[in-house]
């Protein structure tokens, strides 16, 4: 076998040799020419080409099939592949993408006919000169110049190195060596002949190079297939992978949103982000067909141009007119998927309907995705004009458009293996950081930004404040090693408190405040609804698992309305979301573990409607104590009936009517701001505990434990500790800063000692109590029900020796004994209680002594 | 006088002539759109344009300069077309440039070639417009007969599509072709029908007319929001600045007709065997909606368009301008209109003051996700079973532009798509009778309530309706996500007990007389309403609307004061829902009158209002204690 890279300068030659008289004039043919690819595909279906040099020549008759067809498989020898194509620098290395790009090709070019054959043969713009192995020559109408494009490309292939890359299609490769090096070699070891090409690492080595691609990927792409098969063979000769390898270029920062397409992107490679909404099924789309004479059996191969196929009139063989007859099982097709994309909901305009893009998937880029995904599309943007009607003598003036898909990139999919943070990365101007960092070294930051926080809900500063930090969220860490798993960074609230003071709409607010909020109400939401249910797809007709609420808010805030309405099952579930950050599905045949990484914010009533204030939190919404327990912060949110705050409260409400757009907007950070500003902070900053902190926090809580032991109770537990934590981190998240220091810790410890006084205040005794969270009973309820057991078990005692006892004139007993009122229900607790120390037994209406 | 009309009759030789004299200089389109901008400055020159509203689409000249009053109910994908082309003489290998804009088909009586250097591909956007829904049948009666310009009596035609006969079907394809062919003369116009072959037009007409019969199993579902809507529906082409207008528009769109019979034979091609694979991007559904026969889906190529701040033809467009004359008699004119209210609300001047200050009410601002100056009125107390509720949106509807009553029937609930929908298939947005126009009324009439159980639709719907009412908000559902739409609907709620939906405003209607005949009642009413007089009323309730207000410093601390003392005395009396509408109330009632402050005297009326309001709901509840 000849040396892959002396092989090419023979080639070119052979080409630049050829009389260009054939096509150099016929600008509409390029894709018969482009076509003529793997000849070891098909050679089966022909007689072995002699010399790829002939096969040239005589195009239209020689077989020059495609590869993409079932044929594929039939690839006998990928030496012999090897061997054959290297000469034939521009057919077979990038067969592949050419096939992708074929169907397209003929009718799409309108002002640049481009072929990279004819350019080299005629090269009008080119010098010609042939000796330098095509050095100088361009491909018309571009100003790619093949060799070197393609020496370019190798160098950035072997050169490049990306030690900063935190890209996940990198993981496990040394990011020292060069990148794309350790992808060949992987190729080799795993014969997956595909090679994916970061754009902003072509850009950031090669900027001209990088240009070209964008500008005109249907010749520089294949240029590359061709370096990469000329660099792989070269380091293993002996390596046999199906076919040869394609380099699929991804993340063109060309465009970024469908609404930005325009007639300047039309043939040049972009991306562009969107929600695929339907796919076909799959299309064979013939490439060639195979004719063969009625008469004299000859046959002969047409190739679809501009997706029609010429059917030929006479057999040249015999002459016979009309004696052609299409071969169906002998013709070559491709695969073909339409595909349509939607524009992400996040990139549209307000009061606008989304757009929408046909997408084709060729060959193995076929059924790469469902409906529903998220994806990030790179391809080359087609016009085609509208075909000409025959019976008509006038054109429709439109242009159909679609994107021939080159590469998919799948932004669901990684968001279940937790790996995002990247993709959800907002691109920020420099200008944008500019404003937020100075927004963030102000030192009221914290302030402003909670005040900016739903302007329209008035007061309840500390709310905003615990809401605020839960839209920032704590740090997140991994324990897994360790065997504990994740660490929940996402703070929980709870607001509860009597009807009509706003806690639906700063719900609202939230929600429309966060990208990946999710709202729903207790009354209206089952566990299905908030977890995943499984359903049958409408279009694939298959069962399929879809996500729910909580799912669906990973990584974002999900608003529950109406916690307490909500059933006993359905808020069972909440249990595991909530702290261990998952949620596991166990349903027709599924069994799975999804993220939900999700901070809860919650609203609840009070039970009787009106909150009493007689009673702890716990009574007030009869929430099971296991799951307040998870809320880091419980606010209670009551109407203060205090002169002061009537008066601020209608000055606020007044102004709110009265006052311009412009004169609020003044007065408040924007809305937009805001969003950026906690876009940006969730992405980029990553606070850790500073030691002057840590020590904070271990007297803080410390002291917590402090004020319980001295009444004989627990006053905290480590739960309260992370929260601190989680608020503290938070708290540094705001103020931008990689370091939680003691300011941090002091406003965490004040938030939740206030958020405590709240909720956590025994209304018996005054003291804030944290076990009316955690057991869901006051420290000194519990005290009190010991006592009236004991006294119980005196007043039995005290009557002697009676086996059996009246219920009802014991209840009556204790009653006049006892100097506090005594309902039937403490009553029966005492009795429960005796009953647990063996001491008796109640058996309908007697107590019976044991 | 023909020159003066050439611009309406033929705006594309005009289109075409400053192409040619600019020599593809860019600035072309600026002066087409300038020129046109010019002519329709005048009023009486915008009048003499042909409304698609009024007159039958077949009665209209192709490609003649109309208008049309419209709203946008969706928003298609852009498309790009060819800007500038080249044509190619076969005979004299002559090379013309043309232009592609305002047009749907290139004409190339020529070769058109595709590959030239001077080709210039352009984008446009296309928006499928209906005529606003809800219009009253007085805003269209007046619109038309302010508008002069009929091409056709209207007399000779039957408003009803369904029953034209084929020959009147001829009559509309020849008809301009003849009128056109007369006027190409001098600008050596372009005919669009090509070589004007008379024969394929007479098989043209059958055979689309036979495929909008047979072709389609059902008749084309021109997707209007509200049921039983009838009007033309017009694929708009936009070419500037699309970017500006939103969904749920209202506009009024100048543009170039055209039907032109060769986009819809498209569809008709679909089983012949020359599919071309291309073709497949498009499934069946999706080419009926996106290219529906012309006849019945004109296109429109717009020129120039404004967005309407109200669909009163009483009012002129900018309506600030008419505002000083009018506010004058404000005073005496919502005398009378709280009069003719009261008496339609069976003598209950209460409530008829509360539904004026309803009517006038608009969504001014957002705060955030809270909508200011919504003002939902619930009046309950409405006899079941009755004609009543229908009877009051009669004249609800005579006095205003547009409103719609939904009767809300288990039936109706269960079954009617409110919130739209996104029909990934035919790939375009299936309207909603939420789907309306800013200031529109929605009547909801809770006296058809019956026994029954709701379905997940009607949970759906009803669900919907409470978003609406408190948030002002629809979220359309786009399958795999939602959107969420603002919007400024005016919601009535008319009910037996208090409704179940949240309102703003509840009032327990409390008839002072009971006239044994309703009907007959009401309709006596109308009819002694002088038409000048409900001219004012109509003016009145869409003038007011469109006032500026505010708060004196002063007054804002009397309300503070007012509303520190209340509280004081019994904090549960008011909370601060209650200073939210009794603001809301205190500024309808300033506006009611013309003042765009608000005066102390103005506040302390708003108190009684509301005082006397709830005094009402008071009692009623400790007559009826199932009443919360």
């Amino acid at each position: 076998m000849s040396s892959p890279s002396a092989t090419p300068t023979k080639g070119k030659r052979t080409r630049g040799s050829n009389p260009p008289t054939p096509w150099s004039e016929d600008a509409l043919t390029p894709p018969s020419r482009r076509r003529r690819t793997d000849d070891a595909s098909t050679s089966d279906l022909q007689p072995m080409p002699t010399s790829p040099v002939t096969d040239m020549r005589s195009p239209a008759v020689q077989d020059t099939s495609l590869f993409s067809s079932p044929a594929q498989s039939r690839h006998s020898a990928p030496l012999n592949e090897i061997d054959m194509s290297s000469p034939l620098t521009y057919g077979t290395p990038s067969s592949r993408v050419e096939v992708r790009q074929r169907p397209d090709l003929g009718s799409v070019r309108k002002a640049r006919q481009v072929d990279l054959h004819s350019d080299h043969a005629n090269g009008p713009e080119a010098p010609a000169s042939e000796h330098s192995v095509g050095q100088k020559l361009v491909i018309w109408g571009t100003d790619v110049n093949v060799g070197t494009c393609k020496e370019k490309f190798q160098r950035f292939l072997q050169r490049f190195i990306d030690p900063s890359s935190t890209d996940d299609e990198n993981a496990g490769l040394d990011l020292n060596e060069p990148l794309y090096m350790q992808k060949l070699e992987e190729i080799n070891v795993v014969g997956d002949p595909v090679l994916n090409v970061n754009c902003e690492h072509l850009q950031s080595f090669d900027a001209d190079l990088y240009r070209q691609l964008i500008a005109y990927p249907q010749e520089v792409i294949p240029t590359f297939d061709m370096a990469v098969n000329e660099l792989f063979f070269e380091r293993f000769p002996d390596s046999v992978i199906e076919h040869q390898i394609q380099v699929r270029p991804y993340n063109a920062l060309k465009t970024r949103n469908m609404r930005n397409l325009n007639p300047e992107d039309i043939d040049q490679l972009i991306t562009i982000s969107g929600m695929v909404i339907r796919t076909s099924q799959l299309i064979p789309e013939m490439q060639e067909a195979f004719f063969r004479c009625q008469v004299c059996a000859f046959s002969t191969r047409v190739e679809v141009d501009r997706g029609r196929i010429a059917e030929p009139a006479v057999c040249r063989n015999c002459n016979t007119t009309h004696s052609m007859a299409l071969i169906h099982n002998r013709s070559i097709f491709s695969d073909k998927q339409m595909i349509k994309l939607q524009e992400s909901p996040e990139d549209m305009p307000a009061g606008q309907t989304p757009h929408t893009t046909v997408v084709y998937a060729h060959n193995d880029l076929v059924d790469k995705v469902q409906p529903g995904d998220r994806v990030n599309i790179t391809g080359i943007y087609r016009a085609v004009p509208i075909r000409l009607n025959p019976r008509q003598s006038n054109v429709k003036s439109v242009y159909k458009t679609h994107i021939d898909a080159i590469h998919f990139r799948k932004t669901h999919e990684k968001r279940l293996h937790g790996l995002d943070e990247e993709a959800e990365e907002k691109l920020f101007t420099e200008e944008r950081v500019r404003t937020l960092r100075e927004l963030a070294a102000k030192p009221d930051v914290y302030e402003r930004l909670s005040s900016a926080l739903a302007p329209s809900i008035y007061e309840h500063e500390d709310i905003k404040k615990g809401i605020l930090l839960q839209l920032f969220g704590g740090t997140r860490k991994d324990f897994s090693q360790t065997g504990r798993g994740g660490f929940r960074a996402e703070i929980n609230i709870l607001l509860c408190g009597d009807p009509g003071t706003s806690k639906s709409q700063l719900l609202q607010y939230v929600y429309n405040l966060v990208p990946r909020g999710q709202y729903t109400s207790g009354k209206g939401s089952s566990a299905v609804g908030l977890t995943a249910y499984v359903m049958k797809d409408p279009e694939t007709r298959q069962l399929v698992l879809q996500t729910g609420a909580l799912v669906l808010s990973d990584n974002g805030i999900c608003c529950i309305d109406e916690f307490d309405k909500m059933s006993d099952s359905t808020r069972s579930v909440l249990h595991e979301v909530m702290e261990q950050q998952t949620l596991s599905i166990a349903k027709a045949g599924i069994i799975c573990q999804l993220n939900a990484r999700t901070s809860v914010l919650a609203a609840a009533n009070p039970v009787e409607s009106q909150w009493n204030p007689k009673k702890t939190t716990i009574e007030n919404i009869q929430l099971p104590h296991t799951l307040l327990s998870r809320f880091d912060l419980i606010f209670l949110m009551l109407d203060p009936q205090d002169e002061a705050y009537d008066r601020r409260l209608a000055h606020h409400l007044v102004s709110l009517y009265y006052q311009s757009e412009e004169q609020l907007e003044e007065e408040f950070l924007d809305m937009a701001m805001l969003k950026d500003y906690v876009a940006y902070a969730r992405s980029y900053i990553e606070p850790r505990l500073s030691e002057e902190a840590s020590q904070a926090l271990i007297k803080a809580y410390v002291d917590m434990r402090k004020i319980g032991s001295g009444r004989g109770m627990v006053s905290a537990y480590p739960r309260q500790l992370e929260s601190l934590i989680r608020l503290a981190e938070a708290h540094a998240k705001v103020r931008f800063s990689d370091k939680v220091e003691t300011i941090d810790v002091e406003e965490a410890k004040r938030l939740h000692r206030e958020a405590l006084k709240q909720s956590a205040t025994d209304p018996r005794t005054g003291f804030v109590d944290i076990s009316i969270l955690t057991t869901g009973m006051s420290a000194t309820a519990r005290k009190r029900k010991e006592e009236l057991a004991q006294a119980l078990k005196r007043l039995i005692q005290s009557k002697g020796k009676v086996p059996t006892m009246k219920y009802q004139q014991l209840f009556d007993d204790l009653r006049a004994q006892s100097d506090v009122a005594i309902t039937k229900d403490m009553f029966e607790e005492a009795l429960q209680a005796l009953t647990d120390e063996d001491y008796l037994t109640v058996t309908g209406k007697t107590v019976r002594l044991l | 006088m023909p020159t003066v009309h050439d611009w309406i009759n033929n705006p594309l030789g005009i289109v075409e002539d400053i192409f040619a004299q600019s020599n593809c200089s860019p600035d072309w389109e600026t002066k087409v759109l300038e020129y046109f901008k010019e002519k329709l400055k005048d009023n009486e020159a915008a009048s003499w344009v042909p409304s698609l509203n009024d007159v039958p689409v077949h009665y209209l000249k192709a490609n003649s300069l109309v208008k049309f009053r419209c709203f946008i109910q969706d928003m298609f994908d852009p498309e790009f077309y060819m800007g500038v082309y080249e044509t190619v003489d076969p005979s004299s290998k002559s090379k013309v440039l043309r232009s592609g804009k305002y047009k749907d088909v290139a004409e190339c009586g020529h070769q058109v070639d595709l590959n030239t250097k001077n080709a210039v591909t352009l984008e446009r956007q296309t928006f499928y417009c209906v005529p606003i829904p809800g219009e009253s049948p007085w805003v269209k009666e007046s619109y038309s007969c302010s508008n002069p310009a009929r091409v056709v009596p209207s007399t000779s035609y039957a408003p009803c599509r369904h029953k034209r006969s084929y020959e009147e079907d001829e009559d509309m394809e020849t008809q301009p072709h003849k009128q056109k062919e007369q006027l190409a003369g001098p600008q050596g116009t372009t005919d669009i029908h090509g070589s004007g072959d008379p024969k394929r037009l007479e098989t043209e007409a059958p055979s689309s007319l036979s495929n909008a019969a047979s072709g389609c199993s059902s008749p084309l579902d021109l997707n209007f929001p509200l049921p039983g809507e009838k009007g033309p529906a017009c694929l708009v082409k936009v070419y500037e600045e699309w970017e500006l207008f939103k969904v749920n528009d209202i506009l009024e769109v100048y543009g170039i007709l055209s039907v032109d019979p060769v986009l819809s034979v498209i569809s008709e091609d679909k089983d012949s065997s020359l599919v071309d694979p291309m073709d497949c991007t498009e499934s069946v559904e999706e080419q009926r909606v996106h290219c529906p026969p012309a006849s019945l889906v004109p296109r429109l190529h717009m020129l120039y368009a404004h967005r309407l701040q109200h669909n009163n033809p009483l009012l002129p467009p900018a309506a600030s301008e008419a505002s000083s004359g009018f506010l004058n008699d404000v005073v005496s004119v919502r005398g009378e209109l709280l009069g003719y209210l009261t008496h339609v609300l069976l003598g209950d001047a209460l409530a008829a003051e509360y539904l004026i200050l309803h009517l006038i009410s608009t969504v001014y601002a957002r705060r955030d996700v809270l909508p200011l100056g919504k003002f939902t009125l619930n009046l309950s107390g409405c006899p079941h079973n009755s004609t009543y509720t229908e009877q009051l949106y009669r004249v609800i509807q005579q006095l205003i532009p547009s409103s719609f009553r939904l009767g809300m029937s288990l039936h109706n609930m269960n079954n009617l798509r409110l919130v739209p929908r996104k029909d990934y298939t035919a790939n375009r947005l299936l309207s909603g009778v939420l789907q309306l126009a800013p200031n529109t009324s929605l009547f909801l009439d809770e006296t058809q309530l019956e026994q029954g159980q709701l379905d997940s639709t009607g949970v759906r719907n009803i669900t919907a309706l409470g978003n609406l009412i408190s948030w002002q908000k629809v979220d359309y559902d786009f399958n795999y996500h939602q959107m969420e739409f603002p919007c400024n609907i005016n919601v009535l709620i008319a009910s037996e007990g208090k409704s179940l939906l949240p309102c703003d405003c509840h009032v327990r209607l409390q008839p002072q007389l009971a006239p044994p005949n309703l009907e007959q009642y009401i309709s006596t009413i109308q009819v002694s309403l002088s038409p000048s007089l409900l001219n004012k009323f109509r003016i009145y309730l869409s003038l007011l609307r469109t006032l500026d207000y505010s708060i004196s410093e002063e007054v804002t601390k009397a309300v503070e004061d007012d509303f520190v003392e209340m509280r004081k005395d019994d904090p549960q009396s008011i909370s601060a829902e209650d200073l939210h509408r009794l603001l809301v109330v205190a500024r309808l009632l300033s506006l009611s009158v013309g003042h765009t402050t608000l005066s102390r005297d103005r506040w302390m009326r708003a108190k009684h209002l509301e005082t006397l309001r709830t005094n009402r709901t008071e009692q009623q509840k400790c007559v009826n204690g199932n009443e919360p």
